[in-house]
C-alpha cells in the first residue's frame, strides 16, 4: 500500500478522491440537486448492491478458471459448460432432497469429479500443447452445450432458496427522508446478501489456501515455473489434478448460486464463458487477486450500465475490457 | 518447418516449368469445378458449393493468420459480418429508412476497406498478447459486435438486421441466380486461395512465418514483428470481408446471429477440420461442414436420433480430428501417405523423407 503510493502519487490521489465520494454517495442523504442529476438515490444503491453481489458470482465463476490457467496454461473454454452443469445438478438436488444447503457440496462433488476425468482423460494426454488443449475445450464444450440440451431440454429453471432466505432485509443505509422527518431505510434480498458474504469467504480461503499451505506452496511454485517444481520431486501431476478438481467445482457452485440468482438455461454457458474471459483479461490472467477485482468491476459496470444507459450495457463491459488491453495488456493485476 | 521443407522440394521441381509442374489431379478437380453447373442441381450449385466456397474463404482467412501467424483469431467471422453489415447500410436493402443505396462501385470498396480496417484494429489489440491470449481476446472481441449489432438500432437496425441486401445486376446477369453465383464465388474462391498461397511464398510470408516459429529471432535480425502480425491481421481481414460479402449475397440478409459466437466458433471449427497447414484445408474443412449441415438432419432422423443433434455431431466430429491429428484432414492424409509403402517391420521406405 505504502509502495503504491510512493510511486504513483496521482493515482492515489485520484483514488482516494473517488473513494470518498462513493463513500459520501452512499451513506449521505442526498440533497435534491443530486437526485435531479442522476436520480433516486435507491436507484443508485440498488444497483451498486446488484453489481458487488453479481461481482461476487463473477468471482466464483473466474476464480477456477484463472487457477487453471495460471498453473496449467490451459485456456478451459468448457468453464461455462461446466458452471451451467454445475446449475442442472444443483438444481435436481435441491428439487429432490428438498435442502437447498446440499446442492452446493453435490454441484461441487459432481463437477469436480468431471473436472478431474476430463484432467486425466484429456488434458493429460497433450500436455504443453496449449492451443490444442484450448481447441480441444471448445469441442468438448459444442458437445456438452447440446447434451445438457438434450437431456434438461431449453426451459428455464430456477432454483428457490428456502424459506428463511428469502424475503427482503432491512440495512442501515438510508435512502430518503420523509415528510415526517423519519428516515427510509433501504431493503434488499437477504439470499443474495449471504452468497455474496459466501464468495468472499470462497475467496479469502482460496486466498490462505494458496498462501499458508503446502498445497498451495506447490501451486505457487508451479504457476512460476513447473519445470523447476517436477526437476525437485513434487508430484506435479496430483497438483494438476487437485486445482482442476478444485476450479471445475467451484465453477459447479457457481452454477447452483446462478441459478439462485437468476436461472439455469441453455446459453448461460456462453454467457458466463464469456464474462470469465472479460473478468480475467481485465484483471490479469492467472491470478486470483485479480479475477476479484475484476469480477467486482465487471458487475458494477454491468449493473449501473443497465440502470443508466440500457441499451448498450452489454457493451460497456467489453469497451472496460479493451481499453485495459490497450493501456496494460497483461491486465490490472497481472505480472509482465 | 514444414511449410520451409515444402518450399525447398518445390524448387527441385522448379526446371520442369509451371505446367507440367501441377500434378494431373489437379487439373482434374479444377476442370470439374468449372464444368460442374453442365450436371449439378441449382440446389447443389447454389446451397452445397456456394457455401462452401463462402465459408472456405472465411475460413482461408483464419487459417491464414493461424497456419502462417501462428495466431487463432475467433473474430474472422466478425470481420465477415461486419463487411457484410456496411454492405448493406451503404448498398441497396429492404430498408430503406437506414440504406444509403448507393451504387455497387462505391459501396463495395467502402465494406472492404472499413471491414479491413476492423480487422486491422483487432488485429492490433490482439497482437498485444499472444498464443492462447489471442483466442480469448478475439472471442471477447467478436461477443462484443455481435451485443453491439443487436443493441443498436441506429446503424445496425437490431435484432432483425437487414434483408433483401441483393448483388448488382451487372452485364445483365442475375447473380444470385445458381450458376452466375457459383461461378461468382469459385471465382473468388479460387483467387483468395492462390492470393494465400502467393503470399505464403513471397519474402512477406516468409517473415510471417518466421516469426511465427521465432518471434525473438527475427526480431534479432532486424524484422518488425508487430508490423508483420498487424499486417497479416489487415490481409486476413480482406478476404474475410470478401467471403462476408458473399455470405450476405447469398441468403440477401445480415443480422447479429450471422457474426455471433456459435458462427465465429464453426469458422475455427472449419479451419481445423480441414487443417491449418495448408490453403486447401479450409475448403476442405467447409465441404465436410456443408455437407454435415445440409443432410445430418435426414442422417440423424435415419438412425432413429432427432434431427436437433447436429450440434453434436459436428462437436463430436471437432473433439474426434482434434484429440487425433491436430492438423486436421490434411494432417491425417500425410500422415496416411507417409506410411503407404513402407515396410512395417524395418519401418523404412515410403515417401517419409
Amino acid at each position: 500500500m505504502r509502495h503504491f503510493v510512493d510511486r504513483h502519487p496521482i493515482w492515489s490521489v485520484v483514488l482516494f478522491v473517488i473513494a470518498a465520494v462513493l463513500v459520501w454517495m452512499i451513506f449521505a442523504i442526498w440533497p435534491d440537486w443530486m437526485t435531479d442529476l442522476i436520480g433516486r438515490k435507491k436507484v443508485f444503491l440498488n444497483a451498486l448492491f446488484n453489481g458487488i453481489t453479481l461481482g461476487g458470482l463473477y468471482f466464483l465463476v473466474a476464480s477456477g478458471f484463472t487457477l487453471i490457467f495460471g498453473l496449467m496454461h490451459n485456456v478451459n473454454l468448457a468453464h461455462g459448460s461446466l458452471y451451467l452443469l454445475g446449475g442442472y445438478v444443483g438444481y435436481f438436488t435441491a428439487d429432490v432432497t428438498g435442502y437447498w444447503l446440499l446442492a452446493f457440496p453435490a454441484a461441487f462433488v459432481v463437477v469436480a469429479a468431471f473436472g478431474v476425468l476430463l484432467q486425466i482423460f484429456v488434458f493429460r494426454r497433450m500436455e504443453g500443447e496449449d492451443l490444442r488443449q484450448t481447441l480441444v475445450t471448445i469441442g468438448i464444450s459444442i458437445v456438452m452445450a447440446d447434451l445438457m440440451l438434450w437431456a434438461w431440454g431449453g426451459d428455464f429453471y430456477n432454483i428457490s432458496p428456502p424459506e428463511w432466505l428469502s424475503g427482503p432485509m432491512q440495512t442501515f443505509f438510508v435512502t430518503s427522508v420523509k415528510r415526517s422527518g423519519d428516515l427510509v431505510y433501504m431493503k434488499y434480498p437477504f439470499v443474495r446478501i449471504v452468497i455474496f458474504a459466501a464468495s468472499v469467504v470462497v475467496g479469502v480461503g482460496m486466498w490462505l489456501l494458496l498462501n499458508r499451505t503446502r498445497i498451495g506452496m506447490l501451486i505457487r511454485a508451479g504457476v512460476d515455473d513447473r519445470d523447476m517444481l517436477s526437476a525437485t520431486g513434487a508430484r506435479i501431476q496430483l497438483v494438476f489434478v487437485a486445482v482442476f478438481a478444485l476450479g471445475a467445482g467451484l465453477a459447479g457452485v457457481a452454477g447452483v448460486v446462478g441459478g439462485t440468482f437468476q436461472s439455469v438455461a441453455p446459453g448461460e454457458d456462453v454467457r458466463f464463458l464469456l464474462a470469465s474471459l472479460v473478468v480475467v483479461i481485465v484483471g490479469g490472467m492467472g491470478s486470483i487477486p485479480g479475477a476479484a477485482l475484476g469480477a467486482l468491476i465487471i458487475g458494477l459496470a454491468e449493473q449501473f450500465g443497465s440502470v443508466y444507459f440500457p441499451t448498450y450495457a452489454v457493451v460497456l463491459t467489453f469497451l472496460i475490457m479493451v481499453v485495459v488491453l490497450a493501456f496494460r495488456p497483461q491486465g490490472l493485476m497481472g505480472r509482465n | 518447418m514444414a511449410a520451409v521443407e515444402d518450399i525447398s522440394a518445390q524448387e527441385t521441381v522448379e526446371p520442369r516449368g509451371w505446367i507440367e509442374g501441377v500434378p494431373a489431379a489437379y487439373w482434374l478437380v479444377g476442370f470439374i469445378l468449372l464444368v460442374m453447373p453442365t450436371f449439378a442441381s441449382n440446389f447443389v450449385l447454389f446451397q452445397i458449393f456456394g457455401w462452401t466456397f463462402i465459408l472456405g474463404i472465411i475460413a482461408l482467412s483464419l487459417m491464414f493468420l493461424g497456419g502462417y501467424g501462428g495466431m487463432v483469431s475467433l473474430a474472422q467471422m466478425t470481420v465477415a459480418g461486419c463487411a457484410g453489415y456496411m454492405l448493406a447500410i451503404f448498398g441497396p436493402s429492404a430498408i430503406t429508412g437506414i440504406s444509403m443505396n448507393w451504387p455497387w462501385y462505391v459501396a463495395i470498396p467502402i465494406a472492404l476497406a472499413l471491414a479491413v480496417l476492423l480487422g486491422t484494429m483487432i488485429g492490433w489489440l490482439a497482437v498485444r498478447t499472444d498464443g492462447i491470449y489471442t483466442i480469448m481476446i478475439t472471442l471477447a472481441i467478436a461477443a462484443a459486435f455481435f451485443y453491439f449489432a443487436r443493441q443498436n438500432y441506429v446503424i445496425f437496425n437490431g435484432f432483425s438486421g437487414f434483408n433483401g441486401v441483393l448483388p448488382p445486376q451487372l452485364f445483365g446477369v442475375d447473380w444470385r441466380g445458381p450458376k452466375a453465383f457459383y461461378y461468382l464465388t469459385l471465382f473468388w474462391a479460387t483467387l483468395c486461395y492462390f492470393a494465400v498461397l502467393y503470399i505464403s511464398r513471397s519474402p512477406f510470408g516468409l517473415a510471417l512465418q518466421g516469426v511465427r516459429d521465432n518471434q525473438r529471432r527475427m526480431s534479432a535480425l532486424g524484422f518488425n514483428a508487430t508490423a508483420h502480425r498487424v499486417a497479416a491481421y489487415a490481409f486476413a481481414a480482406l478476404l474475410a470481408a470478401i467471403g462476408g460479402i458473399l455470405l450476405t449475397w447469398q441468403s440477401a440478409q445480415i443480422s447479429p446471429g450471422t457474426a455471433g459466437i456459435g458462427p465465429a466458433i464453426d469458422i475455427l471449427v472449419i479451419a481445423v477440420i480441414g487443417g491449418l497447414r495448408h490453403p486447401i484445408g479450409p475448403f476442405i474443412g467447409a465441404f465436410i461442414y456443408v455437407i454435415l449441415k445440409t443432410f445430418a438432419l435426414d442422417a440423424l432422423v435415419a438412425v432413429g436420433l432427432s434431427g436437433e443433434r447436429f450440434q453434436l455431431l459436428i462437436g463430436l466430429g471437432f473433439l474426434i480430428i482434434v484429440f487425433w491429428s491436430p492438423d486436421g484432414i490434411l494432417g491425417l492424409l500425410a500422415r496416411w501417405r507417409e506410411n503407404q509403402g513402407k515396410d512395417p517391420l524395418t519401418d523404412r521406405g515410403g515417401d517419409a523423407p
